[in-house]
């Protein structure tokens, strides 16, 4: 699979956990940690399964707790730095 | 155990989701009115079933009541009891520019089912596509006290909460706790029950019980009290009700006051083959007693009405040895739902409160036939109209539950 980007996990974070009235994730949130996007252990838990299942890519429940902001959690799944 | 240092503790928010009706005054009507919740099961293809009723709540769009976060997260009946919350807080005007905030709000309801269809699905995961493919939010959609939960958390409720697992008695026993709980010094309690299992493993469940009707006329199929009662049809949803300390109420002007929860009892069934009676009419005693009401102090009774004549039976006899023959009106508005679970005692208590404000009995629709030996002045046919300060409400759990609850209209001081 081909690398993720913020618009694919954006796309995930929607399908698997729904999006936080008056939270806006059109912008730029690479950088905007989880918490004030309204998204809790949880959530990310359940968009990190599916991201698992759609590349094949294993990812600890800890190591996707950890990843605290997009950009984070984007580097742990593509193991390369976010530009 | 009533003194003049017992708060009292009242009814300010109703709201109620029901197979005939979503919201208060919809569902009020429909019982009225003598509209049926009871159909043909649609959620699924029931046709070998050996039953194919129940009460289905319609029109019920989940996106139109509750934020997109909480729908991968919650089951149907989840959503029922965050939709009905939100009316009831919004009816009690207990919403963010309140004075009662976090510890001042409690929350205590009931559900006897569980997130049933939510796990039928992630069941049906996990057996055709494998254990990573079921949702992380299995761990608490299922979960007993979810509605409780999740009802705190969407409105900021921190005080005292509860969650309680007594069958269909439940909604009268969470009442009760919510009771308990505000004259424990917790200024309001949301409360009530709600259930919904109409998916095919939470039907097939409710059927393995043995006490489902299978009647396929939904205007013949639950009928309590009747000559022909042969069982009861499954519904979904119930009511939650606003609790609040009557002084707490008064002191920030609260719109209504429905009426006060002046009596509950709750009592247990002995073993079966120990020769004991069973619990209800003590619970139904107990309650008159908590109310400091004689019995000739009680207007109407909602009745349990399980529909089957064994129980039906036996919930008479109650009824006779505390009121008298024909000594009370008794009727069974379930009767246009089904039997909501947890939710049908918090509806029946929702009913008799609205009963109480209109003056007017809603009447056990379908029911034709009472057995002249039951000695029940039943209210058939058509609502009544009558004088009513005090109701009685009576609900009954599987396997030896019993409670009773009883609402006396507000004084107009």
């Amino acid at each position: 699979m081909a690398q993720l980007t913020l618009d694919d996990l954006r796309r995930v974070l929607i399908a698997c956990a729904g999006e936080n009235d008056g939270v806006d994730l059109t912008g730029d949130i690479l950088d905007v940690p989880f918490e004030e996007l309204g998204y809790d252990s949880l959530a990310l838990m359940e968009s990190a399964a599916a991201i698992e299942r759609e590349s094949g890519i294993p990812l600890s429940d800890d190591a996707v707790t950890d990843a605290d902001t997009p950009r984070a959690l984007l580097e742990l799944i593509n193991g390369v730095a976010v530009a | 155990m009533t003194s003049s240092s017992t708060p009292r503790v009242v009814v300010t928010g109703i709201g109620v989701a029901a197979p005939n009706g979503l919201g208060r005054e919809e569902y009020w009507k429909a019982l009225l009115a003598g509209e049926n919740g009871i159909a043909e099961l649609t959620r699924f293809d029931a046709s070998r079933y050996a039953s194919k009723l129940a009460g289905q709540i319609q029109d019920f769009e989940a996106k139109d009541h509750l934020p997109s976060r909480l729908l991968p997260q919650t089951d149907v009946s989840t959503r029922y009891a965050l939709a009905a919350a939100d009316w009831a807080l919004a009816d009690a005007g207990l919403g963010p520019d309140s004075p009662l905030t976090d510890y001042d709000l409690g929350v205590a309801t009931s559900t006897a089912q569980g997130g049933f269809d939510f796990t039928h699905r992630e069941f049906h995961k996990l057996w055709s596509q494998g254990p990573e493919f079921v949702s992380v939010y299995e761990s608490f959609a299922w979960f007993y006290a979810v509605n409780t939960g999740q009802i705190s958390i969407r409105n900021g409720m921190r005080g005292p909460s509860a969650a309680i697992v007594t069958e269909q008695a439940g909604g009268l026993d969470a009442v009760g706790h919510a009771r308990r709980t505000v004259r424990a010094g917790t200024r309001a309690v949301l409360t009530g029950g709600v259930d919904s299992a109409l998916d095919p493993w939470g039907y097939a469940s409710q059927l393995a019980g043995g006490l489902v009707s299978t009647a396929t006329d939904p205007e013949a199929a639950y009928l309590p009290f009747d000559t022909r009662a042969g069982g009861h049809v499954p519904g979904e949803g119930g009511a939650i009700l606003i609790t609040e300390d009557a002084d707490s109420a008064r002191e920030r002007g609260a719109a209504h006051v429905y009426g006060e929860i002046t009596g509950y009892a709750a009592t247990f069934d002995p073993a079966p083959g120990s020769g004991r009676p069973p619990g209800l009419r003590r619970a139904i005693e107990l309650a008159l007693d908590d109310a400091r009401l004689a019995p000739d102090g009680i207007d109407v009774v909602f009745a349990d009405g399980a529909g089957r004549p064994d129980a039906d039976r036996a919930e008479a006899e109650a009824l006779a040895a505390v009121f008298g023959e024909r000594g009370v009106p008794v009727t069974v508005p379930k009767s246009l739902t089904g039997r909501l679970a947890a939710g049908g005692g918090a509806a029946d208590l929702a009913s008799a409160l609205l009963a109480l404000r209109d003056q007017v009995v809603p009447h056990t629709a379908h029911t034709t036939s009472v057995p002249e030996a039951y000695g029940l002045d039943l209210v058939v046919d058509r609502p009544r109209e009558a004088a009513l300060r005090s109701a009685l409400v009576v609900a009954r759990g599987r396997h030896g539950f019993n409670s009773a609850v009883v609402v006396t209209a507000p004084t107009t001081a």
